[in-house]
């Protein structure tokens, strides 16, 4: 079983911690001048996005959490599964809904996302930064509120519901930012 | 945030750093300490075993960067007993973070005649001199045996305690369980100074520490305190939690300090360290002789970032570690 030392830990890294892959996001050394190593680590839980803290003696070593990333397209769901394909190899990946999370709400097919793999399967999968996504419905803005930057609700071909500017119609294709979840400009 | 290549130092902070040397040179000058100047390279490891020698070669010679100039200052100390400083870089491999940079400036500086209390005196002389200099505030100075800082912030009497009694003061106290730290005494006690204890010390104040564990003795000469504990002759001085220097009462018995090397290279073996080649000139040195003296070592670059008031040492280097 692949293990990692305390000394090789830093931002990025895939460790295992209470069963769960996890990636560290902060290091830090807790040490007194003459006295015992500490590595107090922040890390990211990949299953549940959760952050957590967790102390080691320095010298100490952690399993290695067996997690790559992979570039795909997304194909389409079949309501149970998502499927996602690598566009070299043409090889298949189906993940769940756990494994989609947010990703859902903002890919309707031929999205180039990343699937992150845990032992092999499907574990998260990310979305393009940006996507373009078109307006099914909205109501119709108010003349003359535009000068106040007012938004209103608009929902998208994926389903998902966006604030959105007055003067956008329904029928109009919006660039969205993935991880903000916010409407960035008419594509 | 500047270019790569830039110092990661402000202007004002570099004026700061030579200000501060310029300072603790004429402190050293008034009291007719030398200052002197000892290699960084060497040909013997440190055999602490929480300490890391970086190595390098001259041709087919293994060398090493001195961890601090102890033991070459010892030596000048056998055959000429002046009192001396030295401000240097040390080097301790594996030591990166917020108040830690694998290279360092270091004042050391040695007493002959001088107890550690007396040395504690004269520590705490040039930091509040700084102190007043540059604006640090300084609100209470006070000298704690390790000892008694243990029963007051945790309720144990640390020269008794046992791993198990210093877990269960850890889960009390709402301190995690590092992993990997299990029957370790000295482990544990660190981890509750670093979590409980240090934390405690007036924010604004000097909190000395002294008489550690005799297990934590390193070159300090061991002594007994009031209860009959054999501890260390040894201190730190801390600004708030923030450790700043570490002296002792020089032990000067060639042969307890050869078994010592011996026992911290054994210690080293058995967590996996490769044990170090052990200094034999400074065994020689203390053979020949060295008086009694006290000595202590500052970081320079805490001191000048708690002066600054930043509170990471990557705002006061010029060039941090991710710029060299």
């Amino acid at each position: 079983m692949a293990s990692y030392n305390t000394n090789e830990f830093k931002n990025g890294l895939k460790i295992m911690l209470d069963g769960d892959p996890c990636s560290i996001t902060e290091n830090i050394l807790v040490k007194p001048g003459k006295g015992q190593a500490f590595n107090r680590v922040k890390v990211k839980n990949l299953k549940t996005g959760r952050t957590l803290e967790r102390t080691f003696k320095t010298t100490e070593s952690v399993e290695a959490a067996d997690v790559e990333d992979r570039d795909v397209e997304y194909l389409y769901t079949d309501g149970e599964h998502w499927h996602f394909m690598e566009p070299g190899t043409y090889e298949q990946h189906a993940a769940d809904n756990v494994a989609v999370g947010d990703a859902a709400k903002w890919i309707k097919g031929q999205e180039a996302c990343v699937m992150t793999l845990w032992n092999g399967a499907p574990l998260s999968i990310t979305p393009p930064n940006f996507v373009e996504l078109s307006v099914t419905q909205t109501d119709p803005g108010l003349k003359g509120d535009t000068a106040q930057g007012g938004s209103k609700p608009a929902t998208l071909e994926t389903g998902t519901e966006v604030r959105v500017p007055l003067f956008i119609d329904e029928g109009d294709v919006l660039k969205i930012d993935t991880r903000t979840g916010e409407y960035v400009s008419r594509a | 945030m500047s270019e790569r290549w830039q110092p990661a130092a402000s202007r004002e902070i570099i004026h700061l750093r030579a200000r501060m040397l310029k300072d603790i040179r004429a402190f050293f000058d008034q009291r007719g300490v030398l200052e002197v100047e000892t290699p960084l390279l060497s040909s013997a490891a440190t055999t602490d075993p929480n300490l890391n020698s970086f190595s390098t070669r001259y041709l087919q010679q293994e060398l090493y960067l001195n961890t601090s100039p102890e033991y070459c200052m010892k030596r000048m100390l056998a055959v000429n007993g002046d009192a001396i400083y030295q401000i240097c870089k040390s080097f301790r491999d594996d030591e990166l973070g917020p108040l830690h940079n694998p290279e360092f400036t270091m004042l050391e500086w040695y007493r002959p005649g001088y107890d550690m209390f007396e040395l504690m005196d004269e520590l705490g002389e040039l930091i509040r001199l700084l102190a007043v200099a540059y604006g640090l505030v300084v609100a209470s100075i006070e000298k704690v045996s390790y000892a008694e800082a243990f029963m007051r912030s945790a309720g144990i009497d640390p020269h008794k305690t046992s791993a198990a009694e210093c877990r269960d003061c850890a889960l009390e106290h709402g301190i995690e369980q590092p992993v990997g730290l299990t029957d370790d005494v000295d482990g544990w006690l660190d981890w509750l100074l670093t979590q409980l204890l240090m934390p405690s010390f007036p924010s604004s104040g000097l909190t000395y520490l002294y008489d550690y564990p005799s297990s934590q003795a390193a070159l300090a000469k061991l002594r007994r305190d009031r209860n009959g504990n054999a501890v260390a002759a040894r201190f730190e001085l801390f600004y708030g939690a923030t450790e700043l220097a570490n002296g002792f009462d020089e032990l000067l018995d060639a042969a307890e300090q050869r078994q010592r090397f011996e026992q911290e290279n054994s210690h080293r073996r058995s967590s996996g360290l490769q044990s170090s080649v052990i200094d034999e000139q400074l065994l020689a040195a203390l053979e020949q002789g060295l008086p009694a003296c006290s000595g202590v070592a500052l970081g320079l670059d805490r001191l000048l970032m708690l002066l600054a008031g930043a509170d990471t040492l990557d705002q006061v280097l010029t060039f941090p570690f991710s710029r060299i």
